[in-house]
């Protein structure tokens, strides 16, 4: 005979999706997003090769499809993890040989992680369409 | 009454269950390939940003270098041998079911080494003249 038990009338300890992340949590997920989101990318990047074996008007179809607005908004995701999983990846060497591990840096480097990403994405953009 | 009986000693059944000692190569495999990816990824963006725009025949011409060639299937390798190292980490820490796990495992390493071949081969077939 199980009864069944009352809810306990006190606080409980705040779940993983109801707690307030911290930034480095969510940049620390968002490394491995990006990673997975990469590994999808290479079939853009490994398409564009295989696009010119066939020759010249398979290698325009492709420039065609990433000149069109679904291909420069794929372009633009692809840049963009491309330079976050960057700029977090060498946070991470710096972590994986010691350094670093105060909260200071570490509030510090998501700043540095996040104003990298989008200055490099907007200059290479920027070079790319001048 | 006869559910517990085993020919198994408690010890060899405890054996080999720990560490496969194999994670070492795994997490420096991962470092190395992140560690060769950043000047890569550098020489990567810089030629994307100089091809934006040309024509078939200007990227034949610029994939025929012998510098070119050999940076774009060292991209290549190292990024699709970097994805399937990463990937399996992502899979073994969300993937519970057994089964799905290394399936999973097993489908994601074949077709990064799939795409890695395909993308490696038809850099050559550019290189050597279509």
């Amino acid at each position: 005979m199980t009864q069944t038990a009352k809810p306990a009338d006190r606080p409980l300890s705040p779940h993983v999706f109801i707690y307030r992340w911290p930034l480095a949590s969510l940049l620390s997920i968002t490394h491995r997003i990006t990673g997975i989101g990469l590994t999808i990318g290479t079939l853009l990047l490994t398409s564009w090769i295989v696009s010119a074996t066939h020759g010249g008007d398979s290698y325009a179809a492709f420039t065609a499809f990433i000149g069109s607005p679904f291909g420069y908004f794929l372009l633009l995701g692809f840049s963009l993890a491309l330079f976050y999983h960057l700029c977090n990846g060498i946070r991470h060497l710096f972590w994986d040989a010691g350094m670093n591990f105060e909260i200071a840096q570490t509030n510090s480097g998501n700043w540095l992680v996040l104003s990298g990403t989008v200055v490099l994405t907007a200059a290479a953009w920027l070079l790319a369409l001048m | 009454m006869f559910a517990h009986y085993n020919l198994r000693t408690p010890l060899g059944r405890a054996r080999g269950l720990g560490s496969a000692t194999e994670g070492l190569h795994h997490w420096w495999a991962q470092r190395l390939t992140a560690l060769a990816l950043i000047p890569l990824t550098v020489w990567f963006v810089a030629a994307v940003v100089g091809l934006a725009g040309s024509d078939y025949e200007q990227f034949v011409n610029w994939l025929s270098t012998p510098y070119n060639a050999s940076a774009m299937i060292l991209f290549l390798g190292v990024s699709f041998h970097h994805a399937q190292l990463g990937m399996q980490v992502v899979i073994e820490d969300y993937v519970g079911n057994h089964g799905w796990r290394i399936g999973t495992i097993v489908v994601v390493k074949f077709i990064c080494c799939g795409l890695g071949a395909l993308g490696i081969v038809s850099t050559l077939i550019v290189t050597f003249g279509v």
